[in-house]
C-alpha cells in the first residue's frame, strides 16, 4: 500500500474516532459510536500492517511477530470484557496500565533501535518526546496497577491512605532527577551513558507511579482513575511525536481530553483540587472529631416503612456503593416495579461520585433494567427534593450529609450533595451504627423526619418488596 | 528538524557496527514537522474537549472504556516495532509485548463498552 493511501486511512480513522465520541453524547446513538470506533481501529491496524516496512517482505517470521501477540490478546481481551460490572473500575485501571506499558515499551524500543541503526534520528526534540513517552507510560503503568489493586481490594495493597513523613519531598526529588536526566538526554542522546540514563528514567517513572497512587485513599479512586486516563492519553500523544504519526496524536489527545474533563467533574463533585487529591491524602482528616455527643438513631421496621412508601406519590432513591457491595440492585429493581405498579413516581438521584468511577452507578442500575430516564443527576433532582414524599437512602452516606452545606469544620464542607434532608420523610438503610467510609458523622440520620432501617441493603429492600407485594412470597 | 528532507542517509561510517545491510529510508513516511504536529495536537485537544463535554453523564463509565480502546491506537507504534524492518530480536520482543497489551485493550475496551451500552434502556424497554 502506498504511503499516501496509508496516511489517508489514518485520516479516516481519526475522523471515525471523533464521530465515535460525538455519538456518545446520547444513549440512543451511543452504540453507533462503538461501531465507528471499531471501524477506525480496524482501518488503523490494517493500514499499519500494510506499510511497506512491515509487509513488503514475504518473510513469514516477521508477520508472525505481529500475528502471535494479536492472537494471544484475544482471550484476555474477551475475558476482561466479561467482568462483573462492580469490577469495571478495576478493569479500567488495568487497561490504563496496559496502555501505559505499551507506550513506555515502544519508547524504549525506538530509542535503542535508533541508537544502533540511525543515530541521526535522535534529534533533541525527538529525544525529548521519547523521554516524555517513557516517563508518562511507565508512571501510568505502575500507578494504574496500584489503583487496580486498591479497587480490587488485593491484600498487599493498602486500602486506607498510606503516607510517611517527607513523602512529597521524596517525590519531588525523584521527579527533579528525572527532569535533569531527560534534559541531558535531549542534548546528548548518543553518549556512552545515555542508555543508562534512559534506564534510570524508566526505573524512576516506575517508582514514581506507585508512589503517586499509594497514599491516596479508596474514596478518591474515581478521581485517580480519571487522572490516570489523562496520563495514558498523553503517553499516546508523546508516542505520536516520537513516530511523527498524527493519528496517534489525535487519538491520544481525545483520550487525554476525556480524562481531563472527567477528573475535573470528579474534583468538583468532591470540592477538592487536583493538587489536594494527588498530594493531600484525604485520610488524614478522618480523626477530625469523634464522639462529641451521643445521638440516638430512630429505628423503624420494614413493615411500617413499606406502608409509608405505599402512600407516597413520589419516591426518590439515593443509591450508594454500599448498595452494590450488598448486591442489592436486583431487589431495588423489584422495589421499583412494586412502586411503579401503584403509580408512584420513582427516581434515582445519582451523585457524580456514587460508585467507584465516573458514571459507575448508572451502569450498575442500568444492568438491572431500570430505565435510564429515571436516573437523574444531582443538580436536577435537588430541585424536586422538597416535593418528594419519601427519600430512600440506600448505601449512600457522605453524598447526603448536610454537614457539607452547613458545618464549616467538617472535612466534606463545600462538597455538593443530594439534598435528601429536604424530602418530607427520609428512610436510611444502614448496615451498622458505625460512621461511613470517610468516618464522618452524618446529621441526616438524626433529623426528626429520618427513620433508620438497619440491616444489609439487600435484605432490607427484599423485606420492603415482600411487604409491598402483600407478603405473599412473590419472591 | 523533524522534517523528511533531513532524513538519515543510508548508514555510512557513522553508523554503529550493528547496522543492517539494507537500511534505506524506512521512515520515508512523512514525518511531519514539529509545528504541524503541534497544530494537530491543538485542534484535536479542542475537538476532544468540545465533544466530550457534551457526553451524557449517564454514560461516563462507557465513555472511559471507549476512550481506553481508542487510546490503544498505540497499537500502530507497536506493530511498526514488532513487525518492522531491521529490528533486532530483543527490540521486536518489546514491540510484541506492547502489541499484546494494546490489542488486549482494544478487544476488551470495545466489547465491554458495547456490553454496557446495551443495558441502557428507556421505559418501554426500548434499546439505547
Amino acid at each position: 500500500m502506498s504511503l499516501t493511501l496509508i496516511e489517508l486511512a489514518y485520516l479516516g480513522a481519526a475522523a471515525l474516532f471523533i464521530l465515535s465520541l460525538h455519538w456518545m453524547s446520547d444513549p440512543k446513538t451511543a452504540r453507533r459510536g462503538v461501531y465507528a470506533g471499531i471501524a477506525g481501529m480496524i482501518a488503523a491496524v490494517l493500514a499499519t500492517w500494510a506499510r511497506p516496512d512491515v509487509s513488503a517482505h514475504t518473510d513469514v517470521q516477521r508477520h508472525l511477530w505481529v500475528i502471535i501477540p494479536i492472537a494471544l490478546a484475544i482471550w484476555p481481551g474477551i475475558w476482561l470484557s466479561l467482568v462483573p460490572l462492580t469490577a469495571v473500575p478495576q478493569r479500567t485501571a488495568l487497561s490504563h496500565a496496559f496502555g501505559g506499558l505499551a507506550a513506555g515499551l515502544v519508547g524504549v524500543a525506538k530509542y535503542f533501535h535508533w541508537l544502533h541503526d540511525e543515530p541521526d534520528m535522535l534529534t533533541p526534540l525527538r529525544m525529548g518526546a521519547i523521554v516524555l513517552e517513557v516517563l508518562l507510560g511507565f508512571l501510568t503503568f505502575t500507578g494504574s496497577l496500584i489503583a487496580a489493586g486498591k479497587l480490587q481490594e488485593v491484600k498487599w495493597v493498602p486500602q486506607r491512605p498510606w503516607t510517611y513523613r517527607g513523602q512529597n519531598i521524596v517525590n519531588i526529588c525523584a521527579f527533579g532527577v528525572a527532569v535533569i536526566l531527560g534534559t541531558a538526554l535531549m542534548f546528548s542522546a548518543k553518549a556512552w551513558w545515555s542508555p543508562w540514563a534512559l534506564g534510570v528514567i524508566v526505573v524512576l517513572a516506575l517508582n514514581f507511579g506507585w508512589m503517586l497512587v499509594i497514599p491516596i485513599g479508596g474514596a478518591d479512586m474515581p478521581t485517580v482513575i480519571a487522572i490516570l486516563n489523562a496520563y495514558a492519553g498523553l503517553a499516546a500523544v508523546a508516542m505520536g511525536f516520537v513516530l511523527g504519526n498524527k493519528l496517534l496524536i489525535t487519538a491520544g489527545a481525545l483520550d487525554g481530553a476525556s480524562g481531563l474533563i472527567l477528573s475535573i467533574i470528579m474534583c468538583k463533585a468532591m470540592n477538592r483540587s487536583f493538587a489536594n487529591v494527588l498530594f493531600g491524602a484525604f485520610g488524614q482528616v478522618q480523626q477530625a472529631k469523634t464522639g462529641a455527643e451521643q445521638k440516638e438513631y430512630k429505628p423503624e421496621t420494614t413493615e411500617s416503612a413499606a406502608q409509608i412508601l405505599e402512600q407516597a406519590a413520589s419516591v426518590i432513591i439515593v443509591p450508594g456503593y454500599g448498595m452494590a457491595v450488598a448486591q442489592a440492585q436486583h431487589k431495588v429493581r423489584e422495589l421499583y416495579d412494586q412502586l411503579r405498579k401503584r403509580n408512584i413516581s420513582v427516581k434515582f438521584a445519582i451523585h457524580p461520585v456514587a460508585g467507584r468511577m465516573p458514571g459507575h452507578m448508572n451502569v450498575l442500575l442500568a444492568e438491572c433494567e431500570i430505565p435510564y430516564t429515571d436516573l437523574v443527576e444531582m443538580e436536577e433532582i435537588n430541585a424536586d427534593m422538597p416535593q418528594c414524599d419519601v427519600c430512600l437512602v440506600l448505601g449512600a452516606n457522605d453524598v447526603v450529609n448536610p454537614a457539607a452545606r452547613s458545618d464549616k469544620t467538617s472535612p466534606i464542607y463545600g462538597m455538593p450533595i443530594i439534598d435528601a434532608d429536604k424530602a418530607k420523610t427520609v428512610f436510611a438503610v444502614k448496615r451498622s451504627k458505625n460512621p461511613g467510609f470517610a468516618g464522618i458523622d452524618n446529621d441526616l440520620y438524626f433529623l426528626d423526619k429520618t427513620w433508620m432501617l438497619f440491616g444489609d441493603a439487600k435484605a432490607v429492600v427484599g423485606e420492603l418488596v415482600k411487604h409491598l407485594s402483600g407478603g405473599s412470597g412473590m419472591h | 528538524m523533524l522534517n523528511p528532507q533531513t532524513q538519515t542517509p543510508p548508514p555510512t561510517a557513522t553508523t554503529s557496527e550493528i547496522a543492517a545491510p539494507h537500511v534505506v529510508e524506512k521512515h520515508a513516511a512523512p514525518q511531519g514537522d514539529l509545528v504541524s504536529m503541534l497544530f494537530v495536537l491543538l485542534l484535536a485537544a479542542f475537538i476532544g474537549l468540545g465533544v466530550i463535554r457534551r457526553v451524557s453523564r449517564l454514560l461516563h463509565t462507557p465513555l472511559m472504556s471507549l476512550t481506553n480502546a481508542i487510546a490503544a491506537i498505540a497499537v500502530v507504534g507497536s506493530i511498526m516495532v514488532a513487525g518492522g524492518e531491521d529490528y533486532s530480536t530483543p527490540i521486536r520482543l518489546l514491540g510484541a509485548i506492547a502489541l499484546f497489551a494494546s490489542m488486549t485493550n482494544i478487544i476488551s475496551g470495545f466489547l465491554i463498552t458495547d456490553r454496557m451500552l446495551r443495558m441502557f434502556k428507556t421505559q418501554g424497554g426500548g434499546k439505547a
